[in-house]
């Protein structure tokens, strides 16, 4: 039977979330398809971790070796090399993530499959591969269809299939040895680095005021800011901001940054692009200020402005200043 | 420390609304601005930083029309030495593996101790072009760096993880580095630069000198047979809040004491 191959996502021995999402998709187009599930487990002295995706696939590999105590490029190719070359699958699916984004490129290059980055539906019909992918910032779909060919190599984006640990499956565990190590380039992991030291936690604030690139320049931040302090609510950014320094990375809200799940938040000139989303769409209530009527916020928001913030602002703070 | 940075030309669409054209193939560029791609801004920057610490050579690499000059311009008044452009001709519609090709067969012979490119274009966004080029020059690499330390024949790369997490990883030179937004503060080159460098001579080549096909390369070339682009659809979640701007001000601020976190 083919199959369909998921290389399984963990970190310091936890599995990430994306591993059971692309399994959820990888289950539909098994089922439709006829084609087995595969987790491909890289680790090292990980057997109790793999035992978890036992009820979401039909096959464990479990490949374990010193060099794959943490994640490395360097021997990751090799090892999927070596599957891939042996179990053919139709498709392999890995997570778009720091680790996904680290690797497809190359294991596509190294074994010349057509490769589709960064995919957020994706589906399979008597050998047709179409998927949906969101270009420019999320403001545009953009739907692919692929030339036929044996083999695709896909990376899933994080957050677009349910996450679950229970599909009606019990896999069987097959141990598959690890290569000879002959090909390595030399990188070597050398360990993760703590965050920095923060000056306040957004994840623990009620209200947030979220500034992103409309803020325009450092010079705006204060009027951000003093409606902010007029109800009470905690200054975040979205990613550009961050990045230009205008305000610390603790700050940040998004895949790179923090996580929030605040009762009010705040949105002004965010476009939305889904790494921010990802970081709040779980507020309890989101208002969202910004000029493009299509900008992506407004998908996940409660409210909507359509308006230049820095007009807003000052009106806004008034309301609260006064009384 | 020879560098080569590979860079690109966008349309910047933060603060823009799309539209598609007829075909539903290509959103339309022409009220665009076309800028450098951020990240590969942010990769420019590093490059230059690290010729100032280290010395040696810097090369700019686009593949692009004749408008693309721009960017290389801006980034040799950044500090760049040498600027080469591989014309656009024969590469529309190409994937990220055929905009690779052309690149790769312009840069294998050239001499480098690193090559950078940024993490991913904000355009199309495949983050491919990087790591397909160090897996066809055969070298070691890493994507996503935050911080790039150089040392005696390696570099210590940061590499940015999920969850303001990163990960400290050595890698032998010559590598392949993709760089991430936020590594750096990119500097902004005067207009008097930019003036400094108009007579430096841009390096042209084409996919025929490359040696490259239509077989290669373009829609032939790709691994897509069709694409299809769409709108998404406008405001689902959001109720849009309508009136004078002070109207709806009024309305928000009603919405933020009702919520009752205040």
């Amino acid at each position: 039977m083919d199959e369909i191959l998921v290389l399984v996502e963990h970190r310091n021995g936890e599995l990430r979330d994306i591993t059971f999402e692309m399994l959820t998709m990888a289950n539909r187009l098994g089922r439709e398809n006829n084609l087995a599930v595969t987790c491909l487990f890289l680790g090292h002295e990980a057997s109790d971790l793999s035992e978890r995706l036992k009820g979401a696939c039909d096959t464990i590999l479990l490949m374990q070796d010193p060099e794959l105590a943490n994640y490395n490029a360097d021997p990751y190719l090799m090892a999927m090399e070596t599957v891939i070359k042996r179990c053919k699958p139709v498709l392999t699916l890995i997570g778009h993530t720091a680790v996904g984004m680290d690797l497809a490129p190359a294991i596509a290059t190294r074994l010349s499959l057509p490769l589709l980055t960064d995919c957020v539906e994706v589906n399979l019909e008597e050998g047709r591969l179409e998927v949906l992918r969101q270009i420019y910032g999320g403001k545009i779909n953009a739907r692919f269809s692929m030339k036929p060919s044996d083999q695709y190599l896909i990376s899933v984006r994080t957050g677009s299939f349910e996450s679950k640990v229970k599909q009606g499956k019990s896999a069987n565990v097959e141990t598959v040895h690890a290569p000879a190590w002959t090909t390595l380039k030399g990188r070597r992991f050398l360990g993760y680095l703590e965050a920095e030291l923060e000056d306040v936690d957004i994840a623990a604030a009620d209200i947030l005021v979220s500034i992103g690139r409309g803020i325009g320049k450092p010079e705006n931040i204060p009027l951000a800011q003093d409606f902010a302090d007029s109800i009470g609510a905690t200054l975040a950014c979205s990613r550009p901001v961050a990045d230009e320094e205008w305000l610390p990375k603790s700050r940040q809200v998004g895949t790179s940054g923090k996580t929030v799940r605040p009762k009010l938040y705040i949105a002004l000139g965010i476009s939305g692009a889904y790494q921010h989303q990802v970081g709040m769409k779980n507020a309890d209530t989101i208002i969202a200020v910004n000029t493009d009527p299509r900008a992506p916020i407004f998908n996940v928001a409660d409210y909507g402005i359509v308006a230049d913030l820095l007009k807003v602002l000052p009106l806004l703070t008034d309301k609260f200043v006064k009384k | 420390m020879d560098i080569v940075v590979c860079v690109r030309q966008v349309p910047e669409v933060a603060d823009a609304e799309l539209e598609i054209n007829k075909e539903g193939t290509e959103i339309l560029k022409e009220d665009l601005v076309m800028d450098i791609n951020e990240c590969d801004n942010y990769a420019v920057e590093e490059a230059v930083r690290i010729k100032e610490a280290h010395g040696g050579k810097i090369t700019v690499i686009t593949l692009g029309d004749e408008d693309c000059e721009d960017v290389l311009r801006t980034a040799l008044a950044m500090g760049a030495d040498e600027a080469i452009r591989i014309d656009e001709q024969g590469f529309e519609l190409s994937d990220a593996a055929g905009i690779a090709k052309g690149l790769y067969r312009a840069i294998r012979d050239l001499s480098f101790d690193l090559l950078l490119t940024g993490a991913q274009s904000s355009d199309d966004g495949w983050g491919q072009v990087g790591l397909i080029l160090a897996e066809s020059l055969g070298l070691p690499y890493a994507s996503l760096a935050v911080g790039i330390e150089i040392a005696e024949g390696k570099t210590i790369v940061h590499r940015e993880l999920e969850s303001n997490t990163r990960e400290k990883v050595e890698i032998p030179l010559p590598a392949v580095l993709t760089v991430q937004t936020g590594i750096n503060n990119p500097r902004y080159p005067s207009i008097m630069g930019i003036q400094k460098v108009r007579k430096i001579e841009i390096k042209e080549t084409d996919s025929e000198e490359l040696g490259l096909s239509e077989e290669d390369i373009g829609p032939m070339g790709s691994s897509v047979a069709s694409q299809r682009l769409s709108l998404p659809a406008v405001g689902e979640g959001a109720e849009i809040l309508t009136g004078s701007l002070g109207e709806i001000c009024e309305q928000t601020a009603q919405i933020i004491r009702n919520k009752g976190v205040i």
